[in-house]
Parts: structure tokens; sequence; C-alpha cells
């Protein structure tokens, strides 16, 4: 009899609140949303996990990434990219680009040392002088002829082979005419060449083919990685977040060799700290002064204003002083003008890069500096305050009003809705306020509100690229020995990484991802993964039944729509799409 | 109808003179086609230099204010203007496009753009793309608002068209859109998957979803035909690698196909030349080898459409323009007014459209941008109204619901 009454009561429960959209998730689906907004999607066992120690106890340990400890395999995938710890003028060192080459080749640049990458440029430079004198420009001849090396049958199973074909021939290259080897490639397969190869011989073929292409590749990879395989997945969130607020494009010039350093030093260490430092950290960084020309920005008056035919008059430069503004603390309602950038802009003159083409430091020029009275926001900054002058900016903004909202309100549309209740951002704009706009502080009002684990926000977010891909992969196991074939698969799907042109960053608005093109390469993506047809990364196909519904339990850890376990059944008997691609292709697997 | 065909006959008669007509004139008046109007409209993100681009040589301001990145006054060669009407000048990149314009098929109109004050690309590209400046909770966009009312039953699924991975904000809206990447890669490749992908999208929940995943399905079968045909460009004509040549390239694919496509955006970045925007000599530089592979592109789309280019009309436009003074750094920073190109088989083309500001210290827009006299929407409302046949601009252009036209377009 008890049992009977408890049943209806259970069962009207949930719908008494419909009507309040607000009303809180049950437990499991509270884990499951958790999960799925702080990390890149659930692996197998996670689900459990989270369950066991309590989902507040485990957001909380999210927001403290230095008490996790850190998987070991995601050193062991970032050991080889290189190009991720190196300093800025290291990193054009080793991996220089045509221009540099052609400078070692003239002999205004020394050979690098490390032998590597001294072959490959040694390679490079001869070719670029012999092909200086040739005149059709025809190819060079290798100095050891890829036939007298390999047998024919190798060179066509190299060509045209399986990958494991392939892993087979380069296995059996004795270790000592490897080099030869690889240098005698074609360009052409030395790329073909690169999921079927470990990542050190893979490097080298890199090097050969094209030094300068390494560094976006680490980004790419080091990226993939971390999300992939990191146990702190919200400071890696957080990481993607915050580069992407603070976007700086990659291809623009020296930013090729100022974005590793960028994330590494400017974003990086501060996602989860105080505002105004990670503020500060992009103000100064070379890839942000670079690429909203900051450092070109001169103030008038100054003894670097004087043109000549080579250096011709330089002036004031407004880019960052007005993204800084819109994009980075107050939002383009924040309440400044016209008049504002401009005084931001006299401030700022004099912060620098030294010699930038050389991967050069920040630094503060005194001599090209506009020494004049400026008034920022109604805030008189005196004259002659030098260096000073910028810093009180960056003050007057962490400190605004304005930013304090504008920040609660992107963090929120990134994590909660695409339309946050106002409610929630003035919780979070108070936290900021009060906290002195420390971001983990922000994130705890965020992450434990009650906006946050509401039915309105349960499900609301179409994953952007990156996540779509990412979250396939983790939550089927997927081994990724190579990369970099995920990161053009996101590029296809519309997020090209680190390759955003406008300052804005992407949306983090789900219209900005729901399209025919992307949402058919999502599905081809899908079905590609589940056929082992992704370059690079394998799928353990045997842990999946033809069940629809308990892949469904496998992959979205919770149960499918009616419409799509129905549509997969539907197939036909003899269809041969793998249930668990389709899954990851569905409607149901596009949300987070 | 009638009437436009007698009009296509006399007129084809007295520009060419009688046996040279060419053939577009000769099949847009005796065939009564049911092939759409399409308008293209491209979109330069972030902030063409108008002032460089279409040249006010004929203003001794203009030196003036660019002491080092002015593009010189006509005197043939590729570093100087290319003389419009003796005031203005194409710069010497657009070579290609001059043809055109002297065939009178390419429209020009100056100190044209949105009336907003902002200098924020973001802002003002989303304004643009909506058609509504200054009004932020606009959702759809006034190309997709555009499409003529349609008493068809059943609707082509590829009547609007956004170039690239993503679905461009003019575009979006209650009429069906969709965004191609790629014309050839636009399906599921397996195909036992695409069969219950499309069934599993038609009937989800997931509102958003379906709604995409409907209309990619049928855009995905009408394209299987094209699919089917490698397309060579007619007439010789040669895209120009990049994303613009690339995307009117499968424009144009789509128009000849006769699948029902009315208008499509595409768009092409790179044009915020803070820094260095001209090179060593003035025909050379960063605006100069984008405006070379802009130019190339419209022209090869031209070329390639041929007789086809009766029903379709392209127009060009951009945030907003730079500001008339050059800056610190040989480049130029966010200003006003800018320029819009418009081509096509119904424009009146040869011609500088627009009442000319101005460039004295006065005459500028806050003492640094090139003042508007041309709201963008004028021509945009022209295109709509007298191209695609839309009459309900009140609809297309809210609170700007008379344009004043402009007369790029007969009648």
């Amino acid at each position: 009899m008890r049992k009977l009454l408890v049943v209806p009561a259970l069962f009207l429960c949930p719908l008494l609140f419909i009507g309040a959209r607000s009303s809180k998730l049950s437990k499991d689906d509270q884990v499951i949303h958790a999960l799925n907004r702080l990390t890149f999607g659930p692996r197998p066992g996670d689900v459990e996990a989270v369950r066991k120690m309590g989902v507040k106890k485990w957001i909380d340990l999210q927001l403290h990434p230095e008490r996790l400890a850190e998987n070991p395999e995601l050193a062991q995938k970032l050991a080889p990219l290189e190009s991720l710890r190196l300093s800025q003028a290291d990193t054009q060192r080793t991996y220089p680009n045509p221009q540099m080459i052609r400078a070692i080749a003239a002999g205004r640049q020394p050979m690098p040392s490390d032998p590597v990458t001294r072959a490959a440029v040694e390679r490079v430079v001869r070719r670029f002088k012999v092909k200086k004198d040739i005149a059709d420009n025809g190819p060079l001849e290798p100095a050891v002829a890829l036939d007298q090396l390999l047998t024919r049958e190798q060179i066509r199973t190299l060509r045209a082979g399986t990958v494991e074909q392939k892993r087979a021939v380069i296995a059996a290259i004795p270790e000592d005419q490897m080099d030869a080897v690889a240098i005698a490639l074609s360009p052409g397969l030395r790329l073909q060449l690169l999921p079927a190869v470990d990542p050190t011989l893979r490097r080298k073929l890199m090097l050969l083919t094209a030094p300068q292409q390494l560094v976006a590749f680490d980004l790419s990879e080091g990226k993939l990685y971390r999300a992939i395989l990191s146990n702190r997945q919200l400071e890696e969130q957080l990481v993607d977040f915050w580069y992407n607020h603070f976007n700086v494009f990659l291809d623009k010039g020296a930013d090729r060799y100022l974005v590793p350093t960028y994330e590494r030093e400017a974003i990086r260490p501060h996602v989860l700290g105080k505002f105004r430092d990670l503020l500060e950290a992009t103000a100064k960084s070379p890839a942000m002064l670079f690429f909203l020309d900051n450092w070109e920005s001169v103030g008038p008056d100054t003894s670097q204003r004087r043109g000549n035919a080579k250096r011709p008059t330089r002036g004031l430069n407004e880019n960052y002083a007005r993204e800084l503004m819109e994009l980075h603390t107050l939002g383009v309602d924040g309440g400044y003008t016209q008049k504002d950038v401009t005084q931001v802009a006299r401030c700022f003159t004099g912060w620098t890069i030294r010699a930038p083409r050389q991967g050069g430091d920040f630094f503060y020029n005194d001599r090209v500096h506009d020494k004049g009275e400026k008034t920022v926001l109604g805030v008189k900054i005196p004259a002659g305050g030098g260096q000073d002058d910028a810093e009180k900016v960056l003050d007057i903004l962490a400190r605004h009003l304005a930013t304090a909202r504008f920040i609660s309100k992107r963090l929120a549309q990134r994590f909660v809705t695409d339309d946050p209740p106002q409610k929630l951002i003035d919780k979070m704009a108070k936290t900021f306020r009060e906290k002195n706009g420390d971001i983990r502080e922000v994130m705890k009002t965020m992450l434990t509100s009650d906006e946050f684990f509401s039915q309105t926000a349960y499900r609301a977010k179409v994953k952007t690229p990156f996540e779509m891909i990412v979250s396939a992969v983790r939550a089927t196991g997927a081994q990724v020995d190579f990369a970099f074939p995920l990161a053009r698969q996101i590029a296809e799907l519309g997020e090209p990484l680190y390759r955003k042109l406008e300052p804005t960053g992407y949306s983090d608005a789900n219209s900005e991802w729901v399209n025919s093109a992307a949402l058919l390469a999502r599905m081809n993506f899908a079905l590609a993964l589940a056929q082992n047809k992704v370059p690079g990364s394998k799928l353990d196909v045997s842990q999946f039944t033809g069940d629809p519904a308990e892949v469904a339990r496998q992959v979205l850890f919770t149960d499918a729509q009616p419409a799509t376990l129905a549509a997969i059944e539907k197939q036909a008997q003899n269809a041969k799409a793998p249930v668990v691609g389709l899954m990851l292709g569905s409607p149901d697997f596009q949300r987070r | 109808m009638t009437t436009r065909r007698l009009f296509l006959k006399g007129s084809g008669l007295a520009m060419f003179g009688v046996g040279a007509a060419p053939m577009w004139l000769a099949r847009a008046a005796d065939a009564p086609s049911a092939r759409k109007k399409v308008l293209v409209a491209v979109f330069q993100r972030g902030a063409v230099d108008g002032l460089n681009v279409v040249v006010p040589f004929g203003e001794r301001n203009y030196y003036a204010l660019r002491p080092t990145i002015a593009i010189p006054a006509p005197k043939g060669g590729t570093e100087s203007a290319i003389d419009l009407d003796g005031f203005f000048g194409l710069h010497p990149a657009l070579a290609p496009l001059k043809p055109i314009y002297d065939a009178n098929k390419l429209a020009i109109v100056h100190a044209v753009g949105s009336p907003d004050p902002t200098r924020s690309h973001f802002d003002a590209q989303d304004y643009m793309e909506s058609g509504t400046p200054g009004r932020k909770a606009t959702t759809d966009g006034w190309l997709n608002r555009a499409l003529p009312p349609s008493a068809e039953v059943r609707k082509s699924p590829v009547r609007a068209v956004s170039l690239g991975p993503s679905l461009s904000r003019a575009v979006r809206g209650h009429n069906e859109a969709v965004a191609i990447n790629n014309l050839n890669e636009f399906k599921v490749s397996d195909v036992d998957g695409a069969a219950t992908f499309e069934s599993m999208y038609a009937s989800t929940l997931d509102k958003a979803l379906s709604g995409t995943g409907r209309e990619t399905f049928d855009a995905v079968k009408l394209m299987q035909s094209i699919q089917a045909q490698p397309y060579t460009p007619a007439a010789g004509a040669k895209y120009p690698g990049g994303r613009l040549g690339q995307s009117l390239m499968q424009v144009a694919r789509l128009i000849k196909a006769d699948v029902g496509l009315e208008v499509a955006f595409a768009d092409v970045g790179g044009w915020d030349t803070h820094v260095n925007e001209v090179g060593q000599t003035p025909g050379a530089g960063q605006l100069a080898n984008l405006l070379g592979n802009f130019g190339q592109a419209l022209a090869a789309f031209y070329q390639d459409l041929g007789d086809r280019m009766e029903d379709v009309a392209v127009v060009t436009m951009s945030e907003f323009g730079r500001t008339a003074r050059e800056n610190g750094n040989r480049g130029t920073d966010h200003g006003h007014a800018n320029v819009m190109f418009a081509f096509g088989g119904g424009i009146r083309g040869g011609k500088v459209y627009g009442e000319w500001p101005g460039l004295a210290p006065e005459q500028l827009y806050e003492n640094r941008d090139l003042a508007l006299t041309t709201d963008f929407r004028d021509v945009l409302g022209e295109l709509v109204g007298k191209h695609l046949g839309n009459g309900q601009l009140a609809g297309v252009f809210p609170e700007y619901a008379r344009p004043r036209f402009r007369g790029l377009i007969e009648g």
C-alpha cells in the first residue's frame, strides 16, 4: 500500500516543476550535466567516479587543478612536441620559415645547432642555392635516390599500401639509413606517411618538408592531447575559453612564432587566477602586441616620429585600445566613447616588442610614449606617467562594473546557456567585484548556482566542433597516436584551431555551429571515427554491440531519444554503418 | 515581362548594332524562362579602405590626408589609379573589373554605408548583416528576409545559400537556408549512414537540430546531380585561389544547375589594414594583394556566367570604411562611410553613384572619416525590390521602409 502511494508522488514531482523552468536537476542528471560542462565529455567510468565522490566535491577539485594528479599518458604524448616548450627566439631558430632559411643560405644567419634541424635546414638551404642556379627551378636530385635505398616493391607499398603495410616497410629500414630515406622521399610522400610513423620520425619528415609548419602542428596536437587526456579538464576548458576571449590569429606574421609562448605564459597560468593579472599578461604579450598592432603605435611629438625613406613617420594606432575595451573588458555597451579609445591608445604608446621579428620580448620604450595628460572613462591620468599610464588603464578597466558584468556574462554563456539569466550574471559580477576579479571565485559562484543546475541549462548547449570531436574520442576511448588529422576535422566542422582571424574569437552561441555544412561534417566524422578511417586514431569497435540502446548508454552516458533509437533500429539489416558511428552523429551527441 | 523583353531587344540593337547582340540578350528575350533571379552578396570582413579602392584622385585633400599611402592619379600602368570618370579611379589591382565597368554593367556607390556610428567590427558586421543598424535584438538576416514570398508548394532547399563552413548571419532566418562549404563534399559519405541520419534528424525532438537537419538532407538530394558532373568554368574563366574565388565558383555552379538558388552570401576577410596597407610602391602591398584576388574572383564569376549574368546581380559591402587620414603605421584605423560595387545583368553601370561629401576637414565625419551620403539599405533595397522583385521592403528593412533608390536598376 505504501509503495502504491509513493509511485504517483514521485511521478508527479517532476511534472509539477516543469512550469518553473529553473527546477533543479535530479542527482544523476547533475552528474552528467557537470561532466558535460566542466570536461570535454565524460570517459567510460567518469560518471560512476563523480557520483561516488559527489558532484560538489568533484567540482571543487576541478576548481583546484593543482590538487589533481595529472595523467602520465599526457606527458608522454606532449614530450615530442618540442616547440610548445621553447622560448620565442628558440622557436624561430629551430623551425625557420622560408625567409630565415634564405637568410641562413645567404650567410646572414647562423646554422641551427640541433643536428636534426641542422640537417633539415641544410637540405633546404642546399635546395635553395641550387634552385637559384637552375634557370627552370627544376627539382633537386636527392643526394641518394630513393630507388637506391629501397626496393621497387617497398616504394610501391609506401605509396599505396595500408598503414600497417607502410609501417612494416619503415620498420625494415636499417636505422643508419633512415635519414637518407627521409631525405630521398618526395614532400608529398612524406606527408602521406605521417600517420604511419612514430612521432620522432614524423617530426623529421615535417622538418624536411616545412619546418615552420611544425609550430602550428604542435599547437593543435598539444591542445588536442590535453583536452583528450588531461585530468584537469576544467583548466583545459578555461584555457580554451580565455584564449578565445583574448583571441590571437596564428597566421598573422610573427604570431606564427609567438602564439605557443602566449598560450603557455600569458593565458594558462592565469585561467583560474586574478583577472587583472590575466589582462596584464595578455597586454604585455608579444603575441597580442603584434596581433593588435600596439607594438607599432607611437605618440605624437616623440623622437621616433620623424620618418625617413626607410622608416616612414609613425604615429598612434588605436586597434588594441579599442579591442581592449570592447572585447577584453567592458564590452561594446560598456560606456566608452571614441575619445576614450584614442586616450587609451595614447596611454599604451611605448608598450612594444624588442626586435619583433626575432621573437623578442615585451619592453617599454619611453622614447615613443605620449607624455601628455590623458583622461580615460572620466579618470585623469596626469602627464609624465610613463609606463604606468597603461597600468592605470588596466586598473580602471579591471575594476570597472561593466567589466565584471561582461566577463560574468561571457563565462555564463560558455558554461550555462546562450542567454544566461540576469540574476546569475549579477551574482557572478558581485563575486567578481568583492573578490577583486578572482576568476576561481567567479567560477565557483556560477558552478554552484541553481541556474547552473537548472532544467533550462541541461543539454542546452550545442557542442563546439572542438568539443564534439574530443568528446567522441573520450567517450569511445579511441587511442590517438597522431592528433593532427583530428585538428583538420575540427576545421571542417567550422572551428580551425588558433585560426580565428577576427579578434572577437569564436561565438559561444549555438547558432554559430548549427548549419548544413557543419552538420554533415559532424555525421561524416562520426562514421569515419567508428570505421577507423581517421588517420592516427584507433577505436576498439569490439566494445560495442549492435544494440542501439546499449551503445547509447556507452557514449551518451544516458538514454538516447526514442527517435534516435528508432532510426538506428530501422536501419536495413544488411546496412553497414556502425551503430556507434550513428550514435556519435546523432542529435543527442551534439548536445552537452 | 513583355515590356522588358521588348526593351532588351531594343537595347541590344542600340548598344551593339545590328547582328552583334550577345547571346544573353537573345536568350533573355526569347526564352520564357522559369529561371529565378539571383542576388549574390559579398562581404569584405574587416572594413576595407574604400578610399583606396575607388580613389577620389580629383580631391586634393585625399593626397594631403594620406602622404604615404595614397594611390596616385591615373597615369597608366600598375602604379596609379585607373580612371573611371575623371574624378574617381579604381585601385590598379582591380583592373579585371574595368571591362565590366566599361560595358556599363558595374556600378559603384561611394560614401555609402551604415548610419550607425559604431566602429566595432563585430557590431557593424552584425548590423549590416541583420540589415537593422543600431538594433541588436534582430535575430534574422536581411538576405533571408529578401527572399520573395513564394507560392510554390515545394520550395527549393537551396533558395538561400551561405558559402563556407558556417551559416552567415545575413542568411539566417525563417526561410530555409543552407551553408555549403564544398559542393562536392556536401553529402554523408556513407550511403547507409545517410539514410539513417536523415530519418534520425527528421524525427528528433531537438528543434534546432531537426530544422537544420531537414534542410540539409533536402539540399543533399538536390546536390547529387550536380556532384555527378565535374565542373569546368565557361569561357576560360579562371577563379583565383582563396576563399572568395572558390565560393563564387560554387555559386556559379549552383546557378547554372538551375536548382532554385535565389540568394547567396560569400565573404572574405583580411581587410583590417591598420599597418602597412600599401607596400613599397602604390600598386603593391597588403591591400593590393587582397584587391587583386577580389577583382579576379568577381571578374571570373562574371565571365563564367556569361549570358546567365542577365539573371544575376552581385553586390559587395564591408562593415565600415577607414579613417580618411592615414595612421602612424602606414595604415588606416576604423572609419565610417565606404564604397560598394554592384554588377550584373540589370545594373546600370559605368557610373559612380552617390553625392561626394568631400574630404576637407570640416567635411569629415567626426573630423576623421569619410561622411555618409547613401545608406547601404538604399542600395540593397533597390536590388531586393527591383532585381529580386520583392516589393515588401518594409519587411526586409524594418524601420527603413522607404529607401531612396539611386537608380542602379532600370525602372
